[in-house]
């Protein structure tokens, strides 16, 4: 065994590396120009580039699609569906036991808005996207369902025969006696939540280049896939090849990915199917309204929890009942998010009973995938929440009860009650800390002097405990004992990392861990430095993968904050044990014992004798130029692999305890917000953050991490919500919609550390990343809360909602004046009525509501109409509002025909941009003086993509073309009606725009 | 997400402008900043068969003073009239909302009368030419006219020019020393309203003009009122407007906002 | 009048960061895609193609421009300037991206482009700039990585370093 090297520049009285704010290796070429990421690298000539259609249904089944019309277009290679797909690949892999099927197309039937159904390959992507609108899929609609519970209730649409009533899980767990302690404490609190859908969306999308050796039947693929490489097995066997038959890379640069990137692992396989099919290498980019409809999203979750609590605060039991929203599909490594924090459900808390039910659900939503926080901002939100209700049930200081519950300093490492091992911390004193540097004191009586006021102030805390370096078998816990058995043992978190010389002696490091931007380069060019008595700007890092070369595994990418815990530290044992040899090689040449030998300023000396010496260089080059001249121990020192485990993480036990991530660091949050009487803005006044996340390797890497994470959860909480029409329409599908937070929202948060090294770490070192998007949006909510004295708290926290839970009955209008129509939330139906009188009698009206010459006329844009039977008509109509325009096709059909008195008008239309479809009822009657009064009703919905990217001024137009219709139909009549309008409409379609960023 | 095909115009002359008009009716399109309408193009929302620039044509850049209106040219800027130096003199309810539109890298290329013919009931040019009394030089091969901004805006994203007409420019009356106000509400700053609100002391008393409730921007003219008189004509305002739930706000938030937004106002100006 | 065709390729000719470059475009192709694919010039990026992130952001003409939301037909005969023409040399970096690099104020990098291009052409008109103003100008631009706090912190660094070397140079 070698000797550990004595870390060199301590020992020089200089200061390591590790633990300064050097300038980022990284930085020079991003600001200059010249990063590498996958958009701007070249491809080889002949390469096809692919553009995706997608549904504009959130369930439907295909019936059929014609695709000549897209394939003779010129420059169009090929055109795939579900079919062609099919042939040359399987299914993913589903995370639970069941017989489902998870497909990255269509096959014959759609589960979401924006799942793909056919891709087109061409030469170009605007020429793709031109045979893409050619492309005719005829569907039958089925319900949906969009919201958790409702997906579980009994006579639900079914998406999957394989999850009966949508459940994909539902396992029970119990760990000490709570039914005792909840029979016992004389309290309990219970809370309600529905956690939102969101994501962190970052700014570069998805993009992948495949090709395909049908010689070897070997694929190689470049995409900024972010780990974890678990998922390389995935898309291996979905490509029905072996893994060393997917050699796949990633780019240089990744422009931001917080999780979302693990997303991209379906498109890969559907690229990589296309170049077989084609046999040319293919490239996709994602373009914005992809990524934002049908990319990835965290998940949404709905909870109840309650906590049996005693007359002082303290919380002796949780009770947990989550059912978790995963999407249409249950995609690897799904259902995650929800085990994630299995460990972790008591929070910083020491409770040591704990009931839960976790249920997982499919929806018709977009699938679920990593998200920065991954579970535990859904967590927390229920949690923290309710610690705060107990403080106002039981009239007791907020702070006080979170101060009741902490683990004791003390208690460390603690096993919490459903598994966990939290490895060092003393929340205590952080807390202590947090309170007397940012100035709580002070705060309070700045929401004392608001209110004195009359303004609208509120404080909120959180105390939450930030788990990194997932353990790859918690996800078994989804499993029962037995079958965890059966499949053998998951565990672990295998890092990996090599340190290279080359023949001049200069030190190449290389590892999996594949970043988007945290300055991985930097921080391992500081760690190794500090072994070898370098300089960081003596170390290159190599952190692009290829799995056809390098070390990995499949706990390798960048997910879990696993970097400075995980991956820095193995980078550190590697380069160790290159030096422990370079020591001894050193030894041989100085004459001296290796424990002699130190690193320092780019030369191997004797501590005891500094000037006896050898430069770096010439140590580290021996082994390629004079191997024979080596001591024959010494071994080689050209390249040092070093693959990192820790043993602390098991697989789940018996009991379903599991340790679910290595490390835990500690946040304590409190914040000041004031709410504007008028618009019920929220504004921060101040936010304070303290964080103990071990030892710190780069300072401003990790107040670059805390600021990012809270800037996301700032957006979670304020403004960010993916959102969804009662009928599956998904509304928030451009930027302008979905709402990111820009510097006019985000202020500087007031960040405090301390520092408490893990013990089960290299370095000391834990994850940071994550941890606001964790406390953050509860932290907020809490404040809110506060200022509003309102007990339910729904994020994001949009003003107009938190107008109903403030304002009371709203001045009623002014009698005979227009009154409120009666929506109910998430109905996005449209609904009118109208009446006309017109000049013809009720049964001249009535033919010309059966004659297509009629319907031709009165329909805004209609060409041409079929008749294809006596009350079934086909029109090709095309409708344009403003700018927007589409060519459509519309079936109406005649039902309940009472001639020459009522009738009613069904009809469907279908196009480019989206569908619609509306139901009107007609009623005529003599109005005395030879002519009909002509009265109407209608119901009428959209959807597709005008309803996510235009849902704003959607409706209004709407309202004008079935408006329109009928003033038509009594102008047809010889009726009064309005006079003609210079533009073509439909129903259908239109929305558009409001939401474009820019405007004229 | 690539525009589809269309041919592009690059005009030498307004001439040009109309007569390519003419030709293609429905299926041009001008281009001006391009800000709105080349996000629509992207996401091929519209599919013009043509697009006429107009962009460098000198002669539709101008803004000027002449005698008590301001003539603001089809190729001016949104920054160029931020940048005018008679702004805040002349038009000052024009400076108040300008700033509001978009983002500073929007303004510098989108173009005033670009923003009235999207004619998004939400934006904030649209608002302020409809709460001035503005008026709208429409051309075509055979005719020119002028359309009070009341009768120009028909609905979202509607107005009354004709396929073949050209928005030349349009005029806003410089109001001496009138008192102004503008305030707008948005999920963010540079989105578009939820609800924004000119008001302006006028001869006869008061005007608040809405924006992002009804399809259209609407102006409505009081008598000094004030106390229970100015909250029930702003009730019943709020209530007239026909607002509506979206993603970003509901139909009772927009008319809170109507009447407290609109009562503050109209006490900054009467006061 | 000059009416190109919609299925033919035109010429297309404008100086880049000082440098005349030709190529040859639909009347379609974006500005965007033009500099990246057509004149290799890919350190503009593109992030969502509808105007809003401000990644694509460029000059063109002196005027803050969203290259999502431009034709490369309409900057024809016109000068742009883009990221890859900040640095006054290829192994150094101005001041404005020195004072980024200073206050880790990227991560990613992808958003930055936009970012430098729109805080280069506003602190060469506005020299003093208050934070308020740099908010303000920032609010047209995503960033998801940095929180936007370190950004803002390295434009005002940079504009009170260009405004003392602007005075040294007066002094002198």
């Amino acid at each position: 065994m070698l000797q550990a090297v004595t870390s060199a520049n301590r020992e020089s009285g200089d200061q390591p590396w590790v633990g300064r704010s050097i300038e980022r290796v990284e930085d020079a070429a991003l600001l200059a120009g010249r990063g590498r990421f996958i958009d701007d690298l070249g491809v080889a000539p002949g390469t096809l580039h692919a553009t995706i259609l997608r549904s504009p249904h959130a369930h439907a089944d295909i019936l059929s699609i014609d695709v000549d019309a897209a394939k003779s277009l010129p420059g169009v290679a090929a055109v795939l569906t579900g079919t062609d797909v099919k042939a040359v690949t399987t299914s993913l892999v589903v995370g639970v036991k069941a017989p489902v099927e998870c497909w990255p197309i269509a096959m014959d039937r759609v589960r979401y808005v924006g799942e793909p159904v056919a891709i087109v390959v061409a030469i170009d992507r605007a020429r793709a996207e031109d045979a893409a609108e050619l492309i005719n899929v005829e569907y039958r609609p089925r319900g949906a369902v969009v919201d958790p519970l409702g997906a579980i209730v009994s006579g639900a649409p079914v998406l999957h025969d394989g999850f009966p009533g949508n459940l994909a899980s539902d396992r029970s767990f119990r760990y000490g006696d709570p039914e005792k302690a909840f029979a016992e404490a004389p309290h309990r609190f219970s809370i309600d939540i529905r956690y939102p859908r969101n994501s962190c969306t970052p700014i570069e999308t998805y993009g992948v280049v495949a090709s395909h050796d049908a010689g070897e039947d070997a694929f190689e693929v470049l995409a900024n896939f972010q780990g974890p490489f678990s998922i390389h097995t995935v898309i291996a066997r979905a490509l029905k090849v072996p893994g060393n038959r997917l050699r796949l890379r990633t780019p240089p640069d990744s422009g931001g990915s917080f999780g979302v990137k693990q997303g991209v692992f379906p498109y890969i396989v559907l690229i990589a199917a296309a170049a077989r099919i084609t046999g040319r290498p293919v490239k996709w980019i994602e373009d914005r309204l992809e990524h934002l409809t049908a990319s990835v999203s965290a998940t949404n979750r709905a909870t109840t929890l309650s906590a049996a609590v005693a007359a002082d605060g303290k919380i002796l039991a949780l009770d947990w009942d989550q059912v978790e929203d995963c999407g249409a599909h249950l995609r690897a490594p799904e259902p995650a998010t929800l085990y994630r924090m299995h460990g972790n459900l008591t929070g910083a808390y020491d409770i040591r009973n704990v009931k839960i039910r976790n249920r997982v659900v499919v929806t018709n939503k977009t699938p679920t995938g990593l998200n920065r926080g991954f579970g535990g901002p859904q967590v927390y939100f229920a949690l923290e929440r309710l610690v705060q209700r107990i403080a106002i049930g039981l009239r007791l200081d907020p702070l006080d009860v979170i101060k009741r519950n902490l683990i004791g300093a003390g208690s460390f490492p603690y096993r919490t009650a459903t598994g966990a091992l939290l490895d060092s911390g003393n929340y205590q004193e952080a807390v202590a800390r947090a309170v007397e540097h940012g100035r709580l004191a002070e705060l309070k009586a700045r929401r004392d002097e608001a209110r004195a006021q009359g303004r609208l102030y509120g404080i909120g805390f959180t105390a939450v405990v930030e788990p990194s370096v997932s353990n790859m078998g918690y996800i078994t816990t989804v499993l029962t004992a037995a079958e965890r058995r059966k499949a053998g043992p998951k565990n672990g978190a295998q890092a990996t990392a090599t340190v290279g010389l080359d023949p001049v002696g200069s030190v190449t490091v290389h590892v999996a861990s594949v970043p988007q931007g945290q300055g991985h380069r930097t921080v391992l060019s500081q760690v190794v430095a500090d072994v070898f008595g370098l300089a960081p700007k003596d170390i290159r890092v190599n952190t692009e993968i290829d799995t056809a070369k390098d070390a990995w595994s499949i706990a390798s990418g960048n997910y879990a904050s696993r970097f400075a815990a995980a991956v820095a530290g193995t980078a550190k044992i590697a380069a160790e044990r290159v030096a422990g040899r370079l020591a001894r090689i050193a030894a041989s040449q100085l004459n001296v014992e290796a424990a002699d030998i130190v690193f320092a300023k780019g030369f191997v000396a004797s501590k005891r004798n500094p000037e006896n010496r050898i430069a770096f260089s010439r140590v580290a080059a021996l082994s390629h130029w004079s191997p024979g001249s080596l001591p024959d121990e010494a071994g080689q020192t050209i390249r040092e692999t070093a693959f990192w485990t820790p043993p602390e993480l098991t697989p789940p036990d018996e009991d379903d305890r599991i340790n679910s991530s290595l490390c835990h660091g500690f946040i304590f949050d409190f914040c000041g917000v004031e709410i504007d009487r008028v618009t019920l803005g929220t504004r921060i006044d101040r936010y304070v953050t303290m964080h103990d996340c071990g030892t710190i390797l780069h300072p401003g890497m990790v107040n670059g991490q805390i600021r990012g994470g809270f800037a996301q959860a700032l957006g979670a909480a304020l403004l960010e919500e993916y959102a969804y029409a009662e009928d599956g329409s998904f509304l928030t599908g451009t930027l302008a919609d979905y709402l990111l937070p820009t510097t006019t929202e985000v202020p500087e948060p007031e960040i405090f550390h301390m520092e408490t090294p893990s013990p089960f770490t290299p370095l000391g070192a834990k994850g940071v990343g994550e941890g606001n998007c964790m406390s953050t949006p509860v932290c907020l909510a809490n404040a809110v809360a506060d200022a509003l004295g309102v007990a339910d708290i729904t994020l994001p926290l949009v003003p107009a909602r938190l107008a109903e839970l403030v304002r009371g009955a709203e001045p009623p209008p002014p009698a005979g004046g227009a009154s409120a129509a009666a929506v109910r939330g998430g109905d996005r139906r449209l609904r009118g009525e109208g009446q006309t009188a017109v000049k013809g009698a009720p049964e001249q009206v009535w033919a010309m509501l059966l004659d297509p010459a009629t319907l031709q006329s009165v329909i805004p844009g209609c060409q041409r109409v079929d008749k294809i039977t006596e009350t079934h008509f086909r029109a090709d109509v095309t409708l344009g509002i403003g700018p927007v325009t589409g060519r459509y096709r519309a079936d109406v059909e005649l039902f309940d025909l009472d001639a020459p008195r009522t009738a009613t008008l069904r009809g469907r239309a279908t196009g480019a941009l989206g569908f619609g479809n509306a139901e009107g009822r007609i009623m005529l009657a003599p109005d005395g003086n030879g002519g009909t009064t002509l009265t109407y009703s209608y119901d009428a919905a959209i959807g597709g993509k005008v309803a996510s990217i235009g849902g704003r001024l959607l409706d209004g137009a709407t309202r004008v073309i079935i408006g329109q219709f009928f003033t038509a139909l009594a102008r047809k009549a010889g009726g009064g009606g309005a006079e003609g309008a210079g533009f073509s409409l439909f129903a259908l379609l239109a929305k558009l725009g409001s939401l474009f960023g820019g405007r004229r | 997400m690539k525009p589809p095909t269309f041919d592009y115009l690059r005009a030498g002359s307004v001439g040009e402008v109309l007569e390519g008009l003419a030709q293609q009716g429905g299926d041009a399109r001008i281009l001006a900043g391009g800000q709105s309408l080349m996000a629509m193009l992207n996401m091929r929302l519209a599919k013009p068969k043509l697009l006429i620039d107009i962009m460098r044509l000198e002669e539709l850049r101008q803004i000027e003073r002449k005698g008590d209106t301001v003539i603001i040219g089809a190729g001016a800027r949104q920054a160029d009239l931020l940048a005018w130096p008679e702004l805040a003199e002349a038009l000052p309810l024009v400076s108040l909302a300008l700033p509001w539109v978009g983002h500073m890298q929007t303004r510098s290329r989108g173009t005033i009368c670009g923003s009235l013919a999207h004619a998004d009931p939400s934006a904030e040019m649209p608002l302020a030419l409809v709460a001035l009394g503005g008026e709208v030089f429409l051309r075509n091969t055979r005719r020119r006219r002028r359309i009070a901004a009341k009768d120009f805006f028909a609905g979202m994203m509607l107005t009354a020019r004709a396929e073949d007409e050209l928005i030349e420019g349009i005029s806003l009356p410089v109001v001496k020393g009138a008192r102004v106000a503008f305030r707008e509400v948005a999920r963010r700053h540079g989105d578009f309203a939820i609800v924004a609100c000119a008001a302006m002391k006028t001869q006869a008393g008061v005007r608040l003009a809405v924006g992002g409730v009804a399809d259209v921007p609407i102006a409505r003219d009081w008598p000094e009122l004030e106390g229970t008189a100015l909250d029930d004509a702003l009730n019943a305002f709020a209530w007239e407007l026909g607002a509506r739930d979206d993603v970003h706000a509901t139909a009772r938030y927009r008319r809170d906002l109507v009447r407290m937004i609109g009562r503050d106002l109209i006490g900054e100006v009467l006061q | 009048m000059t009416r190109l065709k919609a299925d033919q390729r035109h010429a297309v000719r404008f100086s880049l960061n000082g440098k005349p470059v030709e190529d040859e475009a639909e009347p379609r192709m974006l500005l965007s895609d033009f500099l990246r694919h057509q004149l290799g010039a890919t350190g503009t990026h593109v992030g969502c193609e509808h105007g809003v992130c401000g990644a694509c952001t460029v000059v063109v003409d002196g005027m803050l421009t969203r290259s999502c939301l431009t034709l490369a037909a309409q900057v024809d005969g016109c000068e742009l300037k883009t990221v890859e023409g900040l640095a006054p040399s290829a192994d150094r970096l101005g001041v404005l991206q020195q004072a980024f690099r200073r206050n880790h104020a990227l991560q990613c990098g992808f958003c930055t482009a936009g970012i430098l291009m729109s805080l280069d052409h506003y602190l060469s008109r506005h020299p003093t700039p208050s934070e308020a103003e740099i908010r303000d100008l920032l609010s047209g631009h995503i960033c998801r990585c940095t929180g936007y706090t370190p950004i803002i912190q390295a434009a005002l660094e940079a504009a009170a370093e260009l405004t003392s070397s602007k005075k040294e140079t007066s002094n002198a």
